[in-house]
């Protein structure tokens, strides 16, 4: 365990260094959603959205899990491009625990990930959004567990996709706007024919946005929390479970 | 008395699917190297040399056949055996957004070393290579010849006792092949490093003092050292016409491929 630690340490350290060197890319990665939040969110402020105390605190939590499908959904690309240029066979000829490399960089994903939320959080906040702290701090936490679930399935779809790279991009281009439409990110998932209600029932997104929304208006001890924090770590076991193992098999 | 060997295979097999096609990359592939020894696999491009190492250094498991590394069985126990490992690969090592002392602290780390230890081995490293000026720099500023000794560096920065070398010297102009060539030697001679590596260059092998073994289409077809190799074949006077002799083509000294004679 202590081995595991330690390299889960050195894994983490590695990837975090260039972000810190050049926090660019963490801004810039942020555009994407802090253009939804200003060019989108304001056209909601006179929708009936089902039970929330504002139009913002129902529509941030949206918003911070698509930058989760969107982030950590695509931390994979890192993953592979040291895959075909062979600085992983390097790490794969040490004695590093395989799945301390998964775990390593799903921690610098994580972090990456709340940094971002914070900072969507704060500028949410002067737009109208009504902070409710414990809930905002528990949707973060719900959010990592999701983040964590994402990351992992990023780097099992980086293997898997091998050598070409082509089930990656579609599996990450194709698939995550169906996702993120039925998860009810920008519109009420309720306001749709029954047909798409129906879809949106085997998505684990869904549950996971109700839940934030949930927390983010103030409640934390809901049977949506529950729902979402199982859905979310659901993924996350099924995520880390199935990298590492991939990892160990092997690339 | 016979000297310890540092590695050991035999019989090594490796069968790849391709479609529904089995395809044996290598077969029945045995060989030695002793504490201290240089062995060469020598073959010409899709001879099973690179899948060997792979084998050889835990990253591929063998389809049959057992391999020992400092006494190391390293199907059984492969994370053991790559403790003793040092291995350069035939891609680069650096990640191109890391810098390069950076990089090697978390090689060294990666095997256990303190952080005061590995940034000590990471400039030794960077210093035995004449690279240590280029320790903050980016992999991608730099020259063929000097990723090359990075991606060398990455090998040895943990001081193992065998360092596996895949095609050390490949896409290299002659003065850095010279350069990578009297690194390894000054490895064997003042670290008393085993060195084991894989080459398409003849002249190379010819000028090193160690074993050759050489490689087709995944088979052995001969090993000894350069000597004793051209002894086996009457009126031979390089390693180039023994590999006519035994193959029945052409090991192009510096080309990528081979042809027919």
């Amino acid at each position: 365990m202590r081995k595991f630690l330690r390299d889960v340490g050195t894994v983490f350290a590695r990837e975090i260094r260039p972000e810190l060197r050049s926090p660019i890319g963490l801004l810039f990665a942020m555009i994407q959603p802090v253009l939804f939040l200003v060019l989108f969110g304001p056209m909601l402020s006179g929708a009936d959205l089902t039970e929330a105390s504002s139009s913002w605190s129902w529509f941030v939590p949206g918003i911070l899990v698509m930058m989760c499908l969107f982030g950590p959904l695509g931390a994979g690309h890192s993953l592979m491009v040291e895959l075909s240029g062979g600085q992983m066979e390097r790490f794969l000829a040490t004695p590093v625990n395989r799945a301390a490399l998964v775990v390593g960089r799903t921690a610098k994903d994580l972090v990456t990930l709340l940094l971002q939320a914070v900072l969507i959080m704060a500028v949410a906040v002067p737009l109208g959004l009504d902070l409710h702290l414990p809930g905002a701090v528990a949707a973060l936490a719900l959010l990592a567990v999701l983040g964590v679930g994402l990351s992992g399935f990023s780097y099992l779809l980086a293997i898997a996709a091998l050598p070409s790279g082509n089930l990656f991009w579609i599996v990450t281009q194709v698939f995550v706007f169906p996702i993120i439409l039925l998860s009810g990110v920008l519109l009420p998932i309720e306001a749709g024919p029954g047909w798409l209600q129906t879809i949106s029932t085997v998505n684990p997104g869904r549950y996971i946005v109700d839940a934030a929304r949930v927390l983010f208006g103030g409640e934390l001890l809901t049977a949506e929390v529950a729902q979402g924090l199982f859905a979310a770590a659901l993924l996350a076991a099924g995520g880390l479970w199935l990298a590492t193992r991939a990892m160990r098999r092997g690339v | 008395m016979d000297e310890p060997l540092m590695v050991q295979a035999r019989g090594l097999r490796k069968t790849f699917m391709v479609g529904r096609q089995p395809v044996e990359a290598v077969r029945n592939v045995s060989l030695d190297v002793p504490a201290g020894g240089l062995l060469a696999l020598l073959g010409p491009n899709g001879a099973g040399k690179s899948t060997t190492m792979r084998m050889l250094t835990t990253l591929l498991p063998p389809t049959a056949g057992s391999v020992h590394v400092a006494g190391i069985d390293a199907v059984a126990e492969p994370a053991l055996a790559r403790r003793q490992i040092g291995y350069v690969g035939q891609k680069h090592a650096a990640g191109e957004n890391y810098r390069i002392r950076d990089e090697l602290i978390t090689q060294a780390r990666l095997f256990g070393l303190s952080k005061a230890v590995a940034r000590e081995r990471a400039d030794e490293a960077l210093e035995m290579l004449g690279i240590a000026s280029l320790g903050k720099r980016a992999p991608g500023t730099l020259s063929g010849g000097q990723r090359r000794r990075v991606d060398i560096a990455f090998g040895l920065v943990h001081r193992p006792r065998v360092l596996f070398l895949d095609e050390p010297t490949t896409g290299l102009d002659p003065h850095s092949r010279a350069g990578v060539w009297e690194q390894i030697e000054r490895l064997r001679r003042e670290h008393d490093m085993t060195v084991l590596l894989t080459t398409h260059y003849l002249d190379e092998v010819e000028r090193a003092a160690g074993q050759i073994v050489i490689v087709d289409a995944g088979e052995v077809v001969a090993q000894g050292s350069a000597a004793e190799l051209r002894g086996r074949v009457p009126g031979a006077a390089s390693l180039d016409d023994v590999f006519i002799a035994l193959t029945g083509r052409r090991l192009q000294a510096t080309g990528e491929a081979y042809s027919h004679a």
